[in-house]
């Protein structure tokens, strides 16, 4: 007796719910909860977090992270510039950096930053600055080439009509150019804040005192104190807290400037040529 | 800036004019003296090098040879003040190109503040009155993607207005518009060049031509071929090329396969 094919179909969907029911049955019924919700879910863990997990942890990830990004957008915005300039040296310094930090490791540079460098040019960054400087300066170098990207995707016309009105290539960049390459680029930097967000744990090598722990570095010093999941889930939901609201404006904005893609043939030029 | 200016009854003078873009030669030396006033149209096929043309005239597009003087300044001398000479050198482009992150209003101020330096008052009452002339006052607070193409033109037409510009550069303004748009646009336009605004068009209205300009110049392979009082080029051509290129246009049942 031939199925159709449309039948099989349907059957081989029940077969795969029928499946994951089953699995789901004999985890409930095998499962020691009680041993997992010990481990995963400790309250009285969780409850000895707060309010500090808020009050210190969350709020210097959020810190580390403003510094880290205010730093990376100047930065990304200078080295895009440059990517894009006639004059070649800066080009050539721009990918240079570019390459350099897009294939080190970020912890390496947390590394230097808080070891090697204040040893080599007896300079002492306090630990804002040195978050910030160490995911500004990983971060620029990712965040450059979305604004280059950015800005080649400004149209043309745009300049065009910007420089037929009487305004030079400086103002053009900074009046026309720039404003719409971060609308055309929202999305993709959102994410780029993201990255930068999770990244800001790696500060947790530059022996911090108790006040500056950020989430990922608040949890590992509670779970050392008591051994379960609990710290590190509630370090999780906290970035979750920041990244998740993000991580849908990101997914919106997209959807809102949808259709200007970046690198579409259309766009072209820089308000810096003539 | 109006000071600047030479007063001169020659508004556009373009003498020996080439331009090459790599290897392919798009303008072979072009011609041109436009008189203050003056509207002169310029027509013909594809590819023949009239944006080309009009570009250098506000050096969009660099001259390969050739001098360009508008109002008594030399743009193609090194040493000329570009962007200043071209707040006096108005554009509209054939795909409006407004700013589309700034509103209307600020479309129209923003050159006028950055630029000419007017106070925010004084460059809004001039954004405002332009407005009025092209007859959208009411979309002052519109952004640009609220508009209809041909309501973007105007505002575009306003913008360059906003700047008093002494000549006023029209790029088929009418050519990315559905025919019901055609004409808000080309009557602007129509009541410019009826108060004496000095207007470059390249078009393919031949109507509009026909009726508004004082003079029609047809370009054919970077050369202008033929060139006119309107009821001459264009209802008594006399080379060739013209004639065939009218024949195409007038008569869209003979259109060419090049067409
Ligand atoms: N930036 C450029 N680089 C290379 N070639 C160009 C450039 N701009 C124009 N051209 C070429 O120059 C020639 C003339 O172009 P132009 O745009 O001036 O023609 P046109 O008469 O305005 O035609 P159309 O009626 O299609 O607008 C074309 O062959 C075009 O491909
Ligand atoms: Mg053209």
């Amino acid at each position: 007796m031939a199925m159709s094919k449309r039948r099989r179909a349907i059957m081989f969907r029940r077969a795969q719910y029928a499946l994951l029911i089953v699995i789901v049955a004999l985890i409930a019924v095998f499962a020691d909860w009680e041993d997992i919700r010990r481990s995963f879910f400790n309250v009285d863990t969780a409850a000895k977090m707060f309010p500090t997990v808020i009050q210190t942890a969350l709020v210097n990830t959020i810190i580390y992270s403003a510094f880290g990004f205010a730093i990376g957008l100047g930065l990304g915005l200078l080295l895009a510039l440059m990517k894009l300039s006639p004059v070649a040296p800066w080009r050539w310094i721009a990918t240079a950096y570019i390459e350099f930090f897009r294939g080190v490791p970020a912890l390496l540079v947390f590394v230097a930053l808080s070891v090697a460098v204040p040893l080599a040019f007896g300079l002492k960054f306090d630990i804002n600055s040195t978050a910030g400087l160490a995911l500004g300066i990983v971060g620029s170098a990712y965040i450059a080439e979305t604004i280059r990207a950015g800005i080649l995707a400004v149209p043309k016309g745009q300049i065009e009509a910007a420089r037929s009105l009487g305004m030079s290539p400086g103002r053009t960049l900074v009046t026309v150019t720039i404003p719409q390459a971060f609308r055309i680029i929202l999305p993709p930097l959102t994410n780029e804040l993201i990255m930068l967000i999770k990244d800001s744990s790696l500060i947790s090598v530059v022996g911090l005192t108790a006040a500056d722990y950020e989430l990922t570095k608040f949890g590992r010093e509670t779970l050392s104190r008591s051994p379960s999941l609990t710290p590190l889930l509630v370090a999780g939901l906290c970035y979750l807290i920041i990244t998740l609201p993000l991580g849908h404006l990101s997914r919106h904005l997209e959807k809102r400037t949808g259709g200007r893609k970046i690198g579409t043939p259309e766009s072209t030029g820089l308000g810096v040529s003539a | 800036m109006k000071s600047s200016d030479v007063v001169t009854d020659v508004a556009v003078e373009i003498t020996g004019l080439k331009k090459s873009f790599g290897p392919l030669e798009v303008l072979k030396g072009i011609d041109v003296s436009v008189a203050r006033g003056e509207v002169v149209c310029i027509i013909g096929p594809s590819g023949s090098g009239k944006s080309t043309l009009l570009r250098c005239v506000n050096l969009l597009e660099e001259p390969t040879d050739g001098k360009i003087v508008v109002n008594g300044v030399e743009l193609t001398d090194p040493d000329c003040d570009i962007d200043a000479a071209r707040t006096r050198i108005g554009m509209v482009f054939q795909g409006f190109n407004l700013f589309s992150h700034l509103s209307v209003l600020n479309n129209l101020t923003v050159a006028q503040r950055k630029v000419l330096k007017r106070g925010e008052k004084q460059a809004q009452e001039i954004a405002l009155r332009n407005l009025e002339r092209v007859g959208l006052s009411e979309k002052v607070n519109a952004m640009p993607a609220q508009l209809s193409g041909g309501q973007q033109q105007r505002v575009a037409i306003a913008r360059a207005l906003s700047m008093d510009p002494s000549v006023m550069l029209f790029d088929e303004p009418t050519s990315a518009l559905d025919p019901e748009l055609v004409g808000d646009v080309l009557g602007v336009m129509r009541a410019l060049a009826d108060e004496g605004m000095t207007m470059l068009v390249v078009t393919h209205e031949m109507q509009f031509a026909r009726e508004v300009a004082d003079r029609v110049l047809f370009m054919d392979g970077g050369y202008v071929v033929e060139e006119g009082p309107a009821a001459q080029v264009i209802g008594d051509p006399q080379h060739e090329r013209t004639k065939s290129f009218l024949a195409r246009v007038l008569d869209p049942t003979h259109q060419g396969p090049s067409a």
